[in-house]
């Protein structure tokens, strides 16, 4: 049964943002890393994903993989990477981007295939599809990152939420006995034969953003080493669900969730 | 094109046809009546080059599917009814980012854990939905080891001209059972392969990014996706329909079935014809697009029309949507694993309709 009646058909796409040429970026002086499209990010003021968008195109920059680097988007905030990174990409359903992304490894095995995935999408959801690509030493690159909370929906509890922060779903504070406990992913991937190299770095200050930034080119040179799996943990601010100022987000990373969360190098097979 | 025969088994046929079709990567997860395709695949597919991976699970094989079919190659995943449950998610997303790729369904008895004997009880999910959203998943309906082999390489043609993904919905008999195959010894058989320049291979610097998604958040936009795959649809309708009738035009009482049950209906049929009943056979090779048009021409000059599944009846809404009011349609069917008997059909045929396992009206 075809619908009657004129079609509007537009011409553009979500990803196409020739509409939104208002919000181009128009000064030179930026230095855009050319893994990034030209376009400004849209996330919330003291969001970590720019940062983290930033340091993973300069790594790809500087690795010179731009023409053969697969990115798969999760779902949450980050499901816009696929508008940001200037690469070829594909968007996972919830939870499921370790699975697409094996599947595009193993039949485009020279090229080179990363994951971004928030830690309600990896932790929570798709925990199985970590553990198991993992386990299959898969050699693809996960960059996580780690709010503590459901960014896009609404700041509810996540499988990384502390022990007694508030969140919209648990207002009086995670309790133990309740809501359970915190899953660390960096140690328990880290466990499993099959990873090459796992990281929990943090963005919080000028001096672990670079540390992020090593961290993920030592993760895409496991892969493209063929040593296994590469992941690396980004503690990263959510000003908007943590209900603070960016930098009172920062201070709360450093002062408090660097605690339950260690930062470090977890496993090297090169070390 | 040279062929040759070869006795095989129904899993056999579904794997040396998906070899034949040129698929690189096969990922699946065990279940019965469909496992042994597993251990066929991860024998035969690395010896042409392609790779056998098994998955975690339904859900972790059939996104690994859609990242292959993404990547732009062929491949293919089989299941049975509780794992294609667990695939309808990816089958969504497939539909939506328009990925060719081919799905197995060896049918069993449900709901739930049912059990592992052979049903034809997943015709619902497969065309009309299982998963989430305005989609349609091309599904073809075997009825002979032969045609678990014809089918199967049908299904990545199909896939790929239409970006599609494409169900072959088969049995618990049709995968145990074992004939002799005209299996085609040419890999590819002479296609020409797509092109496909929308994949995710890698810009190699030398285009402007693809991305695969199913994601179109300004509600124009997903309207006008969703118009662009209504007129997809509509065209698979009007080109890819396909049906077989047998004895239709002395008939008297056309009965339609569909995979096992037709083959069983053959032998019904035979029988009926040793005491002078005319019986014509419809059978509709894709359920959908289901073969509407060609119904309504083979039952013009028929007086009873009896729709047999193995179900407690699915198809037969097809069957009476399809030709409305102008005739009666009855229906008899068995379910859980029982299969009807060619006798059992006569003796329905005979009581003239009143008599049934699962009698609906």
């Amino acid at each position: 049964m075809a619908v009657a009646g004129e079609w509007f058909l537009p011409q553009w796409r979500s990803w196409d943002t020739s509409y939104r040429e208002d919000r181009k970026v128009l000064s030179p002086t930026t230095n855009r890393p050319r893994s990034l499209v030209d376009i400004s990010f849209h996330y919330c003021p003291g969001c970590g994903h720019g940062i983290i968008h930033r340091l993973v195109a300069e790594v790809i920059d500087e690795l010179g993989i731009q023409g053969q680097t697969i990115g798969v988007a999760s779902v949450g905030c980050s499901v816009h990477t696929l508008s940001y990174f200037d690469l070829d990409m594909q968007q996972a359903a919830h939870g499921r981007a370790p699975a697409v992304a094996t599947g595009i490894k193993r039949v485009l095995p020279k090229q080179i295939v990363f994951t971004y995935q928030g830690d309600g999408d990896l932790g929570a959801i798709g925990i199985g599809e970590m553990f198991h690509a993992t386990a299959r030493g898969e050699k693809i690159t996960v960059i996580y990152v780690n709010n503590a909370v459901y960014g896009m929906t609404g700041g509810q509890m996540a499988p990384t939420t502390l022990i007694g922060q508030a969140t919209s779903t648990t207002p009086d504070g995670r309790l133990p006995d309740r809501d359970g406990f915190p899953i660390k992913v960096a140690e328990l991937v880290s466990m499993i034969d099959g990873s090459a190299f796992v990281a929990r770095t943090s963005v919080h200050n000028p001096v672990n953003v670079a540390r992020t930034k090593k961290a993920i080119r030592m993760a895409f040179q496991a892969q493209m080493n063929r040593l296994g799996l590469g992941l690396v943990e980004v503690l990263s601010p959510c000003p908007t669900n943590w209900h603070l100022s960016p930098s009172e987000a920062m201070k709360w990373i450093e002062n408090v969730m660097i605690k339950s969360f260690p930062l470090g190098i977890m496993k090297s097979l090169e070390r | 094109m040279t062929a040759k025969r070869r006795l095989l088994k129904g899993t056999d046929a579904f794997g040396e046809g998906a070899v034949t079709a040129g698929c690189q990567l096969f990922c699946g997860y065990p279940i019965t009546p469909q496992s042994e395709l597993t251990h066929y695949l991860a024998t035969r597919l690395p010896q042409v080059g392609g790779i056998y991976l098994q998955s975690e699970s339904e859900t972790a094989a059939i996104n690994m599917v859609y990242g292959a079919a993404g990547a732009g190659a062929r491949v293919l995943t089989a299941s049975s009814g509780p794992g294609i449950s667990l695939m309808s998610e990816g089958l969504s997303y497939l539909a939506g980012a328009e990925l060719p790729a081919v799905i197995i369904n060896i049918m069993r008895g449900g709901p739930g854990l049912g059990n592992t004997r052979p049903s034809q009880s997943d015709y619902w999910q497969a065309t009309k939905g299982g998963g989430h959203g305005d989609y349609r998943l091309i599904t073809l309906a075997p009825w002979s080891v032969q045609e678990n082999f014809d089918f199967t390489i049908l299904a990545f043609e199909l896939a790929d001209k239409y970006r599609n993904p494409v169900m072959i919905l088969a049995d618990g008999i049709l995968a145990q059972m074992m004939e002799t195959v005209e299996v085609l010894e040419i890999s590819r058989l002479n296609q020409t392969p797509f092109d496909k320049p929308w994949a995710t291979t890698g810009t190699m610097g030398r285009r402007p990014k693809n991305i695969i998604s199913s994601l179109h958040l300004p509600p124009e936009e997903l309207e006008a996706h969703n118009q662009k795959l209504l007129n997809k649809y509509l065209a698979i309708e009007d080109c890819e329909a396909r049906a077989e009738c047998y004895g239709i035009s002395e008939a008297e009482i056309v009965v339609v079935a569909f995979g096992i049950a037709a083959r069983i209906a053959t032998a019904a049929i035979a029988l009926g014809s040793e005491r002078g009943l005319k019986i014509g056979l419809f059978r509709p090779q894709t359920l959908w697009p289901f073969p509407a048009r060609q119904l309504q021409e083979a039952v013009k000059h028929a007086k009873r029309i009896l729709v047999l599944e193995l179900n407690t009846g699915q198809m037969v809404y097809d069957v009476r949507y399809a030709l409305g009011s102008s005739k009666a349609v009855d229906f008899y069917g068995r379910c859980g694993g029982m299969v009807f008997t060619p006798m059992e059909i006569l003796g329905y045929i005979l009581s003239g309709g009143s008599q049934g396992a699962v009698a609906y009206n």
